[in-house]
């Protein structure tokens, strides 16, 4: 376990230093961080003077090793823009974009796993075969697309009135399909309870849950498509495994064995695959936080792009490769205690 | 004059509000802007953002109006000692957010530290020094006589010296002016203005509060906490808008026009703007560029009107020239001149016929719809033989281009921070000097000593009507010379809830008026 642990921190490590030299050997082509400092009207000689003070003319050497002596001291440099070390920028916004993700990982796990059972076992059920063609639907829209029709409906709403309204039958399709509206469209909201440090929480306010509701669902109508299916896959297989169908033969009830000792085996590579999706999660949250205007770090990294905000960019990345690393050590572990069977690398057989 | 189109739609929708007789400011506003202000200190960086801060925090001594004339704010009257000193008289009774009363010394303090700052400074080179007479009276002069002095004293935003002034505990100066990294001024905010920041978080949100002290007591504005939420997205922002959440926003894209004029409870302002979008032609890196025929022949080729019409969808005004409407320098008699056979005779006399090939390079987030518009000047191009290798780039990564002059032609948009013409000559057109700065995005290296001799002396005309006349003369040489290749000035555009005024507190330069805005 030790060994696995050690393992996996120099690999962190690696990947970090990788990571870091890479955006640093890009940073001559995110452009120049002066523009978005500095008015248009502002001479040559006052542009050369700040970069001077900044340090960029210096070579890509001196700047690398500048740059590392002080990351081993946990000191990433500070944002351009934000004037603030980069690692602070990062910790207030990253509880907007964990909560994102929470939200909509409770999402996934709320309709995935029924969804994907009810499937398995129902094969043939004519709403089984509507859940299997609406994923597949879902899964080929992109999340901004679906993150602008969401907005469309529930914020801003739709009259329709393709129907005629003197008939019956005509009033009540209008009134289906016109929606109020009235979620809130972007950020979110003025009602957050601090819980520790500099994280806000939005889940404990009804106006902080309104405005994680469509961010949330967004987000999760992405990943859900692919467990609802992941699930049914397994599940399906599972169901034809020997030892269920000595559980049919030895009487017992259904429901015991689909949901004891079928979803049990079921989960396992869905556990894997969960916490490998989420690590990417995060990064779809850049489109999303976009759309709805979430204060999150998505949002701080693609406007760090925009300004060329290099220590920001670097850092970010670097505390994502760290997310990545983490999650699927969890994972590992995870698995490990749910499967005995399995071994971790560097644990002694 | 201007073009101002205010489209009302469906006004019998307004329920009948009841009369706000009472100034009491109890409303509250939620707008969303594309972004929100880099930092408190007003003079760390002159931009949009920072322009609007100051017009809701500060107060400046005089302010545009709506036509471009000037309206008194901290100063009450003005007049003309002689060629290069203006006296200014400040108003009695003003007081700062912390308390303070305003002072000429703090207006001295303000043009001190204008002349500190790296955005500023440019702009203030031609002012000398500041005397003050008494606590209310002061004089501005001018090294030579400057015609846009009235222009520039729209910048001067008084600080609260006494505010500003001093260590913080860690030591720092608290005046000092710092790009990057936090200073005491880029957090702490004292001014004149309407509103005080109660809270701040950066690229989240900023909340204001109606400062009770304000010294306008006859502004009809009745807004009592403003929020502010930065939208950079253009689709959110509207949706912002058209969901109740926000109750104004700025700017409104384009392709968004419609959809707001056709919701009965938006209200959508529009106006032509004063930013000018250009080509430069290098004449340094293409020989034929030299050649005024061939140069010629490229405004010929181009549709301005085309492009507005059916790029911009209107949202623009198409240009034969730099200067806009209701500057000094704007010649009524220039129109876009848009004839391809024209252009390919003139090709033909310049002994051209077969064209020749050129690179191009453009923003593709800088401007409304830049990298469209860059493509279709290349298609026009082609008519007359020019075969463009155009290239689109993110701002961030363009500007580093445009500085080496990377490619044959060149898009820019400028507006004149002195809402004068002489500024884009300045910029734009003289001919490139390293060392005094002149002609610094004169990506065409076009250069005519002539044009240059005749604006600097137009520099020093304080007879505006005799000034506006060499301007003009300026505006049509730089036409018959096709120094560059106009395309339009880009408008501009707000929308509002219903009932929410903000026609009357808005302007070319884009600084809403927000102390004086109404709300129903």
């Amino acid at each position: 376990m030790l060994a696995f642990l050690v393992q996996r921190i120099s690999q962190a490590l690696l990947v970090m230093f990788v990571i870091s030299v890479i955006a640093f050997a890009i940073q001559d082509g995110l452009g120049d961080p002066l523009q978005e400092m500095v008015g248009m009207s502002v001479s040559d000689e006052e542009r050369e003077a700040i970069r001077e003070e900044l340090g960029l003319n210096d070579p890509f050497l001196v700047q690398y090793f500048r740059f590392a002596g002080n990351a081993l001291q946990g000191d990433l440099g500070s944002s351009y823009f934000y004037g603030e070390p980069t690692l602070d920028v990062i910790l207030e916004h990253l509880p907007a974009t964990l909560e994102l993700v929470i939200g909509a990982s409770l999402i996934i796990v709320v309709f995935s796993v029924p969804i994907g059972v009810y499937a398995a076992i129902r094969p043939q059920a004519w709403l089984s075969k509507f859940f299997m063609g609406v994923s597949t639907v879902g899964i080929s829209i992109p999340v901004f697309l679906t993150a602008i029709v969401l907005i469309q409906l529930f914020s801003i709403g739709v009259v329709v009135d393709w129907f005629p309204s003197d008939t019956g039958w005509g009033r009540w399709l209008n009134d289906l399909l016109t929606t109020e509206g009235g979620l809130p469209s972007y950020g979110r909201g003025d009602e957050l309870t601090p819980l520790f440090g500099t994280w806000e929480t939005g889940f404990l306010s009804s106006d902080g849950l309104a405005h994680l509701i469509l961010p949330s669902v967004s987000l999760a109508s992405i990943m859900l498509p692919l467990f609802i299916r992941l699930i049914r896959a397994e599940m399906m297989e599972v169901l034809q495994s020997d030892y269920i169908r000595y559980a049919r033969a030895k009487g017992l009830s259904a429901g015991r064995i689909n949901f004891l000792h079928a979803l049990k085996n079921t989960m396992l590579p869905v556990i894997t695959v969960g916490g490998v999706q989420i690590g990417i999660m995060v990064a779809y949250t850049i489109l999303t936080e976009t759309v709805f205007q979430w204060p999150g770090v998505g949002l701080m990294f693609l406007e760090a792009i925009t300004r060329s905000d290099i220590p920001l960019i670097v850092a970010y990345l670097m505390v994502v490769g760290l997310i990545f690393v983490i999650t699927n050590t969890v994972v590992d572990l995870v698995y490990g205690l749910v499967n005995p069977t399995v071994k971790l690398t560097g644990k002694k057989a | 004059m201007k073009k101002l189109l205010t489209a009302v739609v469906g006004s019998m929708a307004l329920a009948s509000a009841p009369l706000a007789v009472s100034a009491e400011a109890n409303k509250e506003l939620k707008m969303a802007f594309d972004s929100d202000p880099v930092t408190l200190d007003i003079h760390e960086q002159l931009s949009g953002g920072i322009m609007q801060l100051s017009h809701m925090t500060f107060d400046p001594l005089l302010r545009w109006t709506k036509d471009l004339g000037f309206e008194p704010r901290l100063a009450e009257s003005w007049e003309r000692i002689d060629d290069k000193t203006m006296r200014f008289k400040l108003r009695e009774g003003v007081k700062f957010h912390s308390g303070n009363e305003l002072t000429s010394a703090d207006v001295k303090f303000t043009f001190d530290r204008l002349k500190q700052s790296q955005d500023y400074k440019a702009i203030f080179k031609p002012f000398s020094s500041i005397n003050i007479i008494d606590d209310y009276t002061f004089e501005l002069v001018t090294s030579e006589p400057y015609p846009l002095l009235l222009n520039t004293a729209t910048y001067i935003f008084p600080m609260d010296s006494e505010f500003y002034s001093g260590k913080t505990e860690d030591g720092k100066d608290k005046s000092a002016i710092v790009k990057h990294g936090n200073s005491y001024a880029s957090e702490h905010l004292s001014g004149t203005g309407p509103y005080v920041v109660t809270e701040r978080q950066q690229g989240v949100r900023v909340e204001f509060e109606r400062f009770d002290d304000y010294w306008d007591t006859e502004s009809p504005g009745n807004v009592g906490k403003i929020v502010l939420t930065p939208i950079k997205e253009n689709n959110t922002r509207v949706s912002a808008l058209l969901s109740g959440g926000v109750d104004f926003i700025a700017p409104v894209p384009p392709t968004d026009l419609k959809r707001i004029k056709r919701d009965d409870n938006a209200n959508l302002v529009t106006m032509s703007g004063t930013r000018i979008i250009l080509f430069h032609m290098n004449q340094d890196r293409v020989e034929a560029f030299k050649n005024p025929k061939v140069r010629e022949a490229i405004t010929y080729a181009i549709n301005q009107e085309g492009i507005a019409a059916k790029i911009m969808k209107g949202f623009a005004t198409p240009a034969a020239q730099m200067s806009p409407a209701g500057y000094q320098g704007h010649n009524e008699s220039l129109e876009p001149r848009f004839d391809v056979a024209k252009a390919q005779q003139l090709m033909k006399e310049a002994g051209y016929e077969d064209g020749f090939t050129i690179t191009m390079m453009a923003p593709n987030n800088r401007y409304v719809n830049d990298d469209k518009i860059a493509q279709a000047v290349a298609a026009m191009l082609a008519r007359i033989n020019i075969k463009v290798d155009l290239k689109t780039l993110p701002k961030a990564q363009y500007w580093p281009e445009y500085d080496n002059r990377a490619a044959d032609m060149m898009m820019i948009g400028w507006h004149a921070d002195t809402e004068d013409s002489a500024n884009f000559y300045e910029f734009l057109t003289f001919c490139p000097d390293e060392d005094t700065g002149a002609g610094q995005y004169n990506a065409g290296n076009y250069c005519n000593p002539e044009i240059d001799a005749l604006v600097d002396k137009a520099n020093v005309e304080t007879d505006l009507d005799k000034r506006a006349a060499m301007l003009k003369e300026v505006e049509q040489r730089l036409y018959d010379d096709a120094a560059f290749v106009p395309l339009h000035w880009q408008d501009l555009a707000w929308a509002s809830r219903k009932g929410v005024q903000i026609e009357p507190i808005l302007n070319v330069m884009n600084f809403p008026y927000l102390g004086d805005l109404v709300v129903e």
